[in-house]
């Protein structure tokens, strides 16, 4: 009896969100899976017939006269895949040891922490980006000071490079790392660690053994959550990238708003997903914790 | 006793959050033999945990000595004291199975595998869990976490091993069963055991010596009978077992007894062995050191608390003074509440403590 009302209670309070979660995540998602496959009409919009052609562009198949395979679309999204990459690695690195020093703070200090590492959100985005632009530029600050103090001759070509798209998306993307990664790091109990020096393993068997598998969850939610975003990521590349640091976000978003292709922007879209999606499955498996 | 461990004149304070400083440890000397069972016992925030943590080497000495062996170890990492520690936590890895759990001193040792598999059924078995190696140690219930503890901390034959309050956490029967396997394993190991509680229970059972600190001293150490029948200090007397103290002036000597009286005017016959008239001492007798008698200690029953075989009588004596404690047999003619009855004791068994 009490089951039943506990399990109406529950239905009744998730109503809500499967609702939410059903109109607004899977009608959108739905949407583009059969904007996809669906004709593009003359002046943007969808005609409602099948056309395969959208993935033929991609992947090679195209009938040569209304469409025409190019590579640059796969080599575009190889690029942001290892874009992506190479961010999740590049934060990590940044925000493993810092996680352990930010734990190790005292209370007070550990708020401050906190709380300056979510400052970047209170403003906007584009503002952000715009202040590494006038950092970066050949004239702009870094370029300035390096010259300053002697270390570069010339001002560096930095601004409009892959190199430039890739420091974007790291600092956008540190938040999201550090969190997951502060929180496994800070729930790491101190014990273990004892224990395994105390069974005479080194500081860095410690630390293979122990205290990175242990704190594993928080650098594979980190890395998900930094990759994900990051792959599909235009604004960055839109700001601080130029030509030549496009990436597969930058793709869809010229087929939306500037081509008025839907349904390639679309088709680009659904592989964008499924590729990340593979990425993130193997990733996720090979990475779980193997026994011995 | 051969000298295994010793330690001279260890210091550690730490900074309070009030500002001060406290002193966890302020000047221990300790010796442990080789093969020997020493219980490290006192309330709680005495030190036992920091004088433990600074044999295994977590905890640095301000001052002092720590010497294995006759070689000074109070510069080496943990990880090079031959030294393994039970934690109070257990401290299990809990991405590993239980063999590897197990095995991880001979893992980081560069043991080779076989070898290591065979090591780690045979701790297994020492402890009584053949057969658990696969399992996770989520997949265990308490007592067999602190087997797998045991087991994992005693395969790198230490010549120490620390337990800090390793029974803590389990169940009155489970703790009592621990108790004798410990003991025993420690017998058949061979190795030492430093072994810290605040049970006083658990240290008259399983210790060769027990040593009683207070406020980073060592209050007392001896056998477990020595501390339970010659407590040097009330603290002792008081920690250890439940206790009658009564503090008197020796009113006359009549031939080998000693006549205390109480500042209520109660009447002790102590052993007058070294007193002279009208010495201060705090004589100490233990409940069941007394019997029900026709003569002696006037005393009213005022309370009888059943304890299945016992029963604790708590007893007012006549003249007035705190109620003494008196554990007797549950019979038919057990005195009821109200009864007036009179206590009799062995004169030569009440202990006086020193300087009272
Ligand atoms: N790391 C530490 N920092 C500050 N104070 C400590 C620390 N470790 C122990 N103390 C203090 O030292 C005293 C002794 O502690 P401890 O050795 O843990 O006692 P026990 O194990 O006997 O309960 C306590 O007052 C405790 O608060
Ligand atoms: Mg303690």
């Amino acid at each position: 009896m009490a089951r039943r009302r506990d399990r109406l209670v529950l239905a009744a309070l998730l109503t809500p969100v499967t609702l939410f979660l059903g109109v607004f995540f899977l009608v959108p998602l739905l949407t583009i899976a059969v904007f996809s496959f669906l004709t593009p009409g003359l002046y943007g919009g969808v005609e409602w017939a099948f056309y395969h052609w959208n993935y033929g562009r991609i992947f090679g198949w195209a009938d040569g006269i209304m469409e025409v395979f190019e590579p640059v679309y796969l080599r575009i999204l190889g690029r942001s895949l290892s874009f992506a990459a190479v961010t999740v690695l590049l934060c990590l690195i940044l925000c493993y040891p810092v996680a352990f020093w930010v734990s190790r703070l005292p209370e007070r200090w550990r708020l401050v922490f906190l709380f300056l590492i979510t400052l970047p959100f209170f403003s906007s985005l584009i503002v952000r980006l715009y202040a590494w632009l006038l950092i970066l530029k050949p004239s702009g600050l870094l370029n300035e000071m390096l010259l300053g103090i002697g270390l570069i001759g010339a001002p560096l070509e930095i601004l409009y490079t892959p190199t430039a798209v890739v420091l974007g998306m790291v600092y956008v993307m540190i938040p999201f790392m550090f969190l997951p990664l502060f929180a496994a790091v800070d729930n790491l109990d101190r014990s273990l660690i004892e224990a395994s020096y105390d069974l005479g393993a080194t500081r860095f068997q410690t630390f293979r053994k122990v205290i990175l598998p242990q704190t594993l969850p928080g650098i594979v939610g980190g890395s998900v959550i930094v990759f994900i975003p990051s792959v599909g990521n235009f604004i960055v590349p839109d700001v601080l990238g130029g030509a030549k640091g496009l990436m597969a976000g930058n793709l869809v978003e010229q087929q939306f708003l500037s081509a008025r292709n839907w349904p390639f922007g679309a088709a680009l879209s659904m592989l964008i997903m499924s590729v990340v999606l593979i990425v993130l499955v193997t990733f996720v498996t090979r990475l779980r914790p193997k026994e011995g | 006793m051969t000298g295994l461990l010793e330690i001279r004149g260890a210091r550690r304070s730490f900074a309070t959050p009030e500002g001060g400083r406290i002193a966890a440890l302020d000047g221990v000397d300790l010796d442990v033999g080789a093969n020997e069972f020493v219980t490290l016992l006192g309330p709680s925030g005495c030190g036992k945990t920091t004088l433990l943590r600074s044999i295994s080497g977590f905890e640095a000495l301000d001052a002092g000595v720590i010497r294995l062996d006759g070689r000074d170890i109070g510069a080496l990492p943990p990880f090079r004291r031959p030294v393994n520690t039970v934690f109070q936590s257990y401290a299990l890895f809990g991405h590993m199975s239980v063999a590897r759990n197990v095995g991880y001193a001979l893992e980081v040792g560069g043991v080779a595998r076989a070898e290591r598999e065979r090591a780690v059924a045979e701790a297994l078995d020492k402890v009584g869990l053949a057969g658990f190696g696969a399992r996770r140690p989520s997949q265990l219930s308490g007592g067999q976490r602190q087997r797998v503890a045991l087991a994992r901390a005693i395969i790198g034959r230490p010549r120490i091993l620390l337990l800090d309050e390793p029974l803590s956490a389990l169940d009155r029967n489970l703790r009592q069963q621990m108790q004798l396997e410990l003991k025993t394993l420690q017998h058949n190991l061979g190795i030492a055991f430093v072994f810290v509680t605040h049970d006083q229970e658990e240290a008259l059972t399983m210790s060769d010596r027990i040593v009683v600190m207070r406020a980073g001293r060592i209050e007392q150490q001896g056998s477990p009978r020595d501390i339970f029948r010659h407590p040097r200090t009330r603290f002792v007397a008081e920690f250890i077992g439940e206790t009658n103290l009564f503090d008197v002036t020796v009113d006359r000597i009549e031939g080998e007894v000693a006549i205390g009286r109480t500042a209520e005017g109660l009447e002790l016959r102590l052993p007058g062995a070294g007193l002279t008239v009208g010495r201060r001492a705090t004589a100490v007798l233990r409940p069941a050191d007394f019997r029900l008698a026709e003569a002696g200690l006037p005393v009213t029953i005022t309370r009888s608390v059943y304890l299945g075989q016992d029963l604790n009588l708590f007893a007012a004596p006549a003249p007035g003074g705190p109620e003494i404690r008196v554990t007797a047999r549950d019979a038919a003619d057990a005195p009821e509440v109200g009864a007036r009855v009179h206590l009799a004791y062995d004169a030569a068994a009440v202990h006086l403590l020193e300087g009272a």
